[in-house]
């Protein structure tokens, strides 16, 4: 494609040398969610204002309890690691062409798991026992949403709202099971199952404040844009989520795919309850349904389905909670604003959606037509 | 005869069907209008959330349960025309939005909402069917809310209107093939937004149906997935306002099994008891779904029947 086009003389040739054009496609997918994130902060400093409240002191709050200090950034990383696996397992199935949302589900159940397996393997070093609660709570998040894959894949059933029910379903097993069955006597105020021996609880990072965590998180999110950029499965579940018939003509497992991409997005989703139970918690109670599935889906769209973005995305919206309880006592604002201005950020994304591909700037094919 | 033994389940279960499915009701024959008309609008939970905020506190402030639930119905529409107007945008995935809504209803229900947990509103009135009998138990399953009257009504005036009006036709011809409807000389962007807004007032007086009836009062888990379970219903129900009704009856039986089982004495697998509902949208889910044929009555124009 030749950008050189001699007949148009009010261009100037500088502007139109291919490195720009490179920039210019790439910025595109840079600038719209930029630009719908600022839109959202600026239609909730709107509703502020409308309250008489002002928005500078807002964010100047968030800035200060989010990101501020060291100490600041430290509640922001910790926060950050199970969001980062809470929004893979709605960006890799997405990638698909699949929405699912129920990965708050996938992390209770995860979560559980793990406190059960820690209770049975309770004595056992760590070396051993460690990795098999982690296996164990990514097997059961694998499972869980795996099955929304299978529901969609062999009945055609609508995985949004299967994916949904099941995170329901799943919020009442755990609250069964941790009151009920797999109930440690000791605890009376609040129901959990027995508290892990200290050899099975995970660590902080050597020299930070933040739990391991965090780096699987991260290491999860550079695994997972390898999967989706660099290989072939990835490519083909690209295609899959463009052209469903089209990937199928080719030959493409479409079902494999489906249910090899839920099961891996539902695998994070549990790794994220069982860093909860043994980095956090010590055991597996009702705080494992913390809202992180959710806010994960917010993360992901903001994105836009790409795990490395995720990354810094997550980082984000992790300063946002972490300054909240700040925030609302200096203000008086009520804990369900961080909600209302995730509400607004998402709906200014899924607007910008319609902007792709009308600015002339970002479409360097269209430079040369005045 | 004051012990009724073990016919008190059925007798629970049969009141509390009428109490637990109106809510049900109303969400779904939104949501069916809405879907009759093409559109998908999974943003119903947040409605619905927002109509019991807000019918609770009109009904606080004016003293006037009905102006709540009038208010309710005009936050219901607000939300639908939005969830409408943003999804006639091009490239924008309505079910996603409908995520979207729900998060932002849900989040403004309780910003709003935060000073009227304590306060008491005046509740909706309701119709005491059972004033034949003696026994408590079978007037307390009898007593039948207003609203619920209503929601029948609306489901038969609705099923007629799909089949015999000249605007029930525009709305499925809108909802079946949008070229034909453009080829007629209608506006499809228009007729879906309008459909998802009055789909929207309903789920709002659904809502303050909740926080005005039963249970009765404001608080941040009065939903609970109801909007959702709505959606499933209504494609459960073929998209048919009657079988709405009927669909809506099942339901609401299956969430009262929890409190029903709890008064008698079965307390074990409490939070089982209270996953009915989730188990059997997923069940009835999955029963009606296919790989392969597309359902049958399903507007050619959903998005997740395509």
């Amino acid at each position: 494609m030749s950008l050189s086009d001699a007949t148009s003389p009010a261009i100037d040739k500088r502007l139109t040398a291919p490195q720009w054009a490179l920039v210019a496609r790439r910025a595109e997918a840079v600038f719209i969610p930029l630009g719908a994130l600022l839109a959202g902060f600026a239609v909730f400093s709107l509703f502020l204002l409308l309250q008489g409240k002002s928005p500078s002191d807002f964010f100047a709050l968030v800035y200060r309890a989010g990101f501020g200090t060291a100490f600041s950034w430290q509640n922001t990383l910790s926060r950050t690691a199970p969001l980062l696996l809470a929004a893979l397992c709605v960006a890799l199935p997405a990638r698909l062409g699949l929405v699912i949302i129920g990965g708050e589900g996938a992390i209770v159940l995860g979560g559980v798991g793990a406190g059960f397996a820690g209770v049975v393997l309770s004595g056992m070093t760590s070396i051993i026992a460690l990795p098999l609660m982690l296996l164990t709570a990514m097997a059961i998040g694998a499972l869980w949403i795996g099955a929304v894959g299978a529901l969609r894949h062999f009945r055609g059933v609508n995985e949004t709202i299967a994916s949904l029910l099941m995170a329901y379903i799943a919020i009442a097993l755990m609250n069964h099971l941790v009151e009920g069955p797999l109930r440690d006597p000791a605890s009376l105020n609040k129901p959990s199952t027995a508290p892990l021996d200290d050899a099975l609880r995970v660590g902080n990072i050597p020299g930070w404040d933040v739990h391991w965590g965090l780096a699987f998180g991260v290491i999860c999110c550079v695994l997972a844009w390898v999967l989706i950029d660099k290989t072939t499965w990835g490519f083909a579940a690209r295609i899959a989520g463009g052209n469903v018939r089209a990937a199928q003509v080719q030959g493409l497992p479409v079902g494999k795919l489906i249910l090899g991409f839920t099961a891996l997005g539902g695998a994070f989703a549990g790794l994220a309850g069982f860093f909860e139970v043994a980095a956090v918690h010590g055991s597996a109670n009702a705080s494992l349904a913390g809202g992180y599935g959710y806010t994960g889906i917010l993360i992901a769209f903001l994105a836009r389905h790409n795990p490395l973005a995720i990354i810094p995305v997550a980082i984000l919206l992790a300063g946002f909670e972490a300054s909240s309880g700040l925030v609302q006592r200096r203000m008086d604002l009520p804990d369900a604003t961080v909600l209302v201005l995730q509400g607004f950020v998402f709906m200014a994304i899924l607007i910008s959606e319609t902007l792709y591909g009308r600015f002339k700037i970002f479409a360097p094919e269209r430079w040369s037509a005045t | 005869m004051d012990d009724l033994g073990l016919w008190i389940i059925p007798l629970a279960i049969l009141g509390g069907a009428i109490r637990v499915s109106t809510p049900f009701l109303f969400v779904s024959l939104g949501e069916a209008l809405t879907e009759r008309s093409g559109r998908i609008n999974l943003g119903l939970e947040g409605t619905l959330g927002f109509g019991a905020m807000s019918g609770y506190a009109l009904a606080y402030l004016t003293g006037s349960p009905w102006l709540g639930v009038l208010a309710a119905a005009i936050c219901g529409a607000m939300f639908g025309l939005l969830h409408g107007v943003i999804c006639s945008l091009p490239k924008v995935n309505d079910i996603a939005v409908g995520i979207a809504m729900m998060i932002l209803g849900m989040g403004l229900a309780f910003y709003f909402g935060k000073p009227f947990v304590q306060p008491v509103a005046p509740d909706l009135p309701s119709i005491p069917f059972g004033w034949w009998s003696d026994i408590p138990q079978v007037r307390a399953a009898l007593e039948v809310n207003v609203l619920f009257l209503i929601g029948a009504v609306l489901a038969v005036a609705l099923w007629w209107m799909f089949r015999a009006t000249r605007i029930g036709l525009i709305i499925r011809v809108v909802g079946d093939s949008t070229d034909a409807a453009r080829a007629m000389g209608l506006r499809p962007n228009v007729i879906r937004a309008c459909a998802t807004a009055v789909g929207g007032a309903f789920a709002g007086v659904g809502g303050a149906y909740l926080s005005l009836y039963y249970p009765g009062s404001w608080n941040e888990g009065i939903s609970s997935g109801q909007g959702l379970m709505a959606v499933a219903l209504v494609i459960f129900a073929r998209w048919n306002p009657l079988a709405c009704f009927g669909a809506a009856l099942l339901f609401g039986g299956a969430g009262a099994l929890g409190p029903t089982l709890q008064s008698v004495g079965i307390s074990e697998g409490y939070y089982l008891f209270f996953a009915a509902p989730y188990v059997l949208t997923l069940g009835v889910l999955i029963a009606t779904s296919s790989p392969t044929r597309a359902m049958t009555g399903a507007p050619g124009e959903l998005s997740i029947t395509k």
